[in-house]
């Protein structure tokens, strides 16, 4: 894990050494004279090496400090807390509602395979794959926010509001139906097909029709016996949504102008704000490994199969 | 070098002299696929628009005289009519007009995105599989930094730094397929390598090794071959997500620009308020289109790894 962390950081340092300019160009004045720039920059050390400016990188990086960002002229930090909960929070109402959506339909599909609601299904989660989140989010903002007024089009919270407790929590979740609809589809979709397929080889093996054979009524059979092995590859891709968690569908939100880190790194990328990338990179990529090793531990957890090898 | 060549030879005169037993697991991939309807339903719509985007300009300039830059004056934003049936935009084109050339720029990026990641992929992944070993442990923990990455984040600051070296539109489209073609084509080394790891303990590969066949020979006409249905159903849907890309890309300015169109790009007008209140023919249309596309490269993978699957005898 440690290694592929210190090869990932070497590509994002990579990276931005590669774009044009220095952390110097989005930060200060144009009119600084050219003395005062070179000072900041030995200050900074932008004038020495890119493996001593690395080694610098990532000792602050180690510490926990990513920097200043340009454009907030705060701490990457500070800036990265305030709007990856407002993430966090959308992608794990989408996340809980897509499992409560997903399994049950993933585990009908499978047990009526090749039926009209199986098909109904597949075709449904294909357009869920295929609908690109953009056009599918302004779809539905010009339907239920343009059109008929019943959802707001953007933000997270009514402007001005001063609401808290329980009114605060109904206005947020008010403001946040559409862009759930949005990131539902998407991974609905996914998780669907998954547990159809896994659902599909657990069926036939040989141990359900012994259930069967002894005449546990096939709800039983379905669901206690069959999903509870059909759960495992899936309860691993849980693991490896922890970092969608809190990157946020990027596209999704900044249609929807939620407050969330997905705008900000958009903002981020348009205005160079190279050390508030490098930061929200850094982070994602390290959620990424985290969560496969959680995948990991997860999967010798519920398969003891697995922990034998 | 001249040896190379006819051993090439040598090659395929020998599948030649067995082309019965070499067409025919094609023959049964053929006769499942056309069995299902869905994902022949995949393929039709999938033709349609290859057709016409490839051709409809051609029609468009020669028999209607409209191309993707004229300009009609007296119809700007124009609602749909007789002589723009899907309207004009905000100077004056025609939109059915920008929807084919969008579509020729959008399928040509899908597919030689995916082509860089297949030859990439295969490459690596085939290596990686046939060496084994540190050479194997060396690559994939590669593939792991690669995977680590947030996709589309990196696409998007790739992308911004090809806006900071003012690439040239005409271009900048093919930096945005090799783009995605190079950050995509892990997941295809990562199979690939998996069934070359099993490939390469079966018994023809100790007959490839008695006969003394150089590694390079083995990995590329023994190996590959064999694991040309993954790469295929994967390279399949991989144009589909690739032409998503894009047009995500696109439509937040930082894919294909103009004055070349793109159907994400074609989609970005909806953020004005009226347009899309009032103006519905200059974005709906291009949002299906790649709603439409992508949906039937899905249809179309799917039945595709189903007709391959060699497991599935319905």
């Amino acid at each position: 894990m440690i290694p592929v962390l210190i090869g990932v950081s070497i590509i994002i340092f990579l990276i931005f050494q590669a774009a044009p300019g220095d952390a110097l160009t989005g930060m200060m004045d144009p009119k600084m004279s050219y003395e005062t720039k070179q000072k900041i920059r030995k200050q900074l050390h932008l004038d020495e090496p890119a493996i001593v400016q690395y080694k610098y990188w990532v000792q602050n990086v180690i510490r926990g400090d990513f920097g200043e960002s340009f454009y907030f002229k705060q701490p990457v930090g500070r800036v990265m807390n305030t709007y990856i909960w407002n993430s966090f929070y959308l992608s794990l109402a989408s996340f809980i509602l897509s499992v409560l959506i997903a399994i049950p339909i993933g585990v009908i599909s499978a047990t009526r395979q090749y039926s009209f609601i199986d098909y109904f299904f597949t075709v449904f989660a294909l357009i869920g794959i295929s609908m690109p989140s953009f056009f599918f989010g302004l779809l539905l903002i010009k339907w239920f926010a343009v059109d008929i007024n019943l959802f707001p089009v953007s933000g997270m919270m009514t402007p001005g509001s001063t609401a808290v407790g329980f009114e605060k929590f109904k206005d947020v979740l008010y403001h946040m139906v559409l862009p759930l609809t949005v990131l539902t589809l998407g991974s609905v979709a996914g998780l669907m097909r998954y547990t159809r397929s896994s659902m599909l080889e657990v069926i036939r093996q040989d141990y359900i029709r012994t259930a069967r054979a002894k005449g546990l009524r096939e709800k039983v059979v379905i669901y206690k016996h069959a999903l509870r092995n059909a759960l495992i590859p899936v309860v691993t891709i849980f693991g490896m949504w922890l970092p969608g968690l809190f990157s946020g569908a990027m596209i999704t939100e900044a249609i929807f102008n939620w407050p969330g880190i997905g705008p900000i790194e958009l903002l981020a990328v348009n205005n160079r704000d190279y050390p508030l990338l490098m930061g929200i990179n850094m982070l994602l990529a390290f959620l990424t490994l985290l969560g496969n090793l959680i995948a990991d531990v997860t999967y010798a957890i519920v398969d003891p199969r697995i922990r034998l090898k | 070098m001249a040896e190379v060549k006819n051993n090439l030879n040598k090659g395929v005169e020998l599948k030649g002299a067995k082309k019965e037993d070499i067409m025919s697991p094609w023959k049964i991939v053929r006769h499942r696929l056309r069995r299902n309807k869905l994902a022949m339903a995949g393929l039709y719509i999938l033709l349609f628009m290859i057709v016409v985007s490839v051709f409809g300009p051609i029609v468009q300039k020669y028999v209607f005289g409209i191309t993707m830059e004229k300009i009609d004056l007296y119809n700007i934003s124009a609602p749909p009519s007789l002589k723009h049936p899907l309207g004009t935009d905000e100077v004056g084109r025609d939109i059915l007009t920008r929807l084919m050339y969008g579509g020729r720029i959008s399928l040509t990026v899908g597919i030689v995105a995916v082509s860089i990641s297949v030859v990439i992929g295969s490459i690596i992944g085939g290596i990686s599989g046939y060496y084994g070993g540190v050479v194997d442990g060396i690559i994939m923990r590669f593939v792991d930094i690669f995977m680590c990455f947030p996709f589309f984040p990196l696409l998007l600051m790739l992308a911004a730094v090809l806006s900071d070296y003012k690439v040239d539109p005409k271009y900048r489209i093919y930096f945005v397929m090799v783009i995605i073609g190079i950050l995509s084509w892990t997941g295809l080394a990562r199979i690939v390598r998996g069934q070359i790891l099993s490939l390469r303990e079966q018994e023809f590969m100790q007959a490839a090794e008695a006969l003394g066949l150089r590694d390079r020979r083995k990995i590329f006409r023994h190996l590959l071959p064999n694991t040309f249905a993954s790469i295929i159903v994967s390279a399949t849907l991989g144009i589909g997500s690739a032409i998503l890309s894009e047009s995500a890309l696109s439509y937040l300015g930082l894919g294909v620009t103009p004055p070349y169109p793109s159907w994400g790009q074609m989609v970005q007008v909806a953020t004005d308020y009226y347009v899309m209140k009032y103006e519905y023919w200059k974005w709906i249309p291009p949002g299906v289109c790649i709603f439409l596309t992508v949906m039937a490269i899905n249809l179309f993978g799917d039945g595709l790894r189903d007709a391959l699957d060699p497991k599935l005898k319905r």
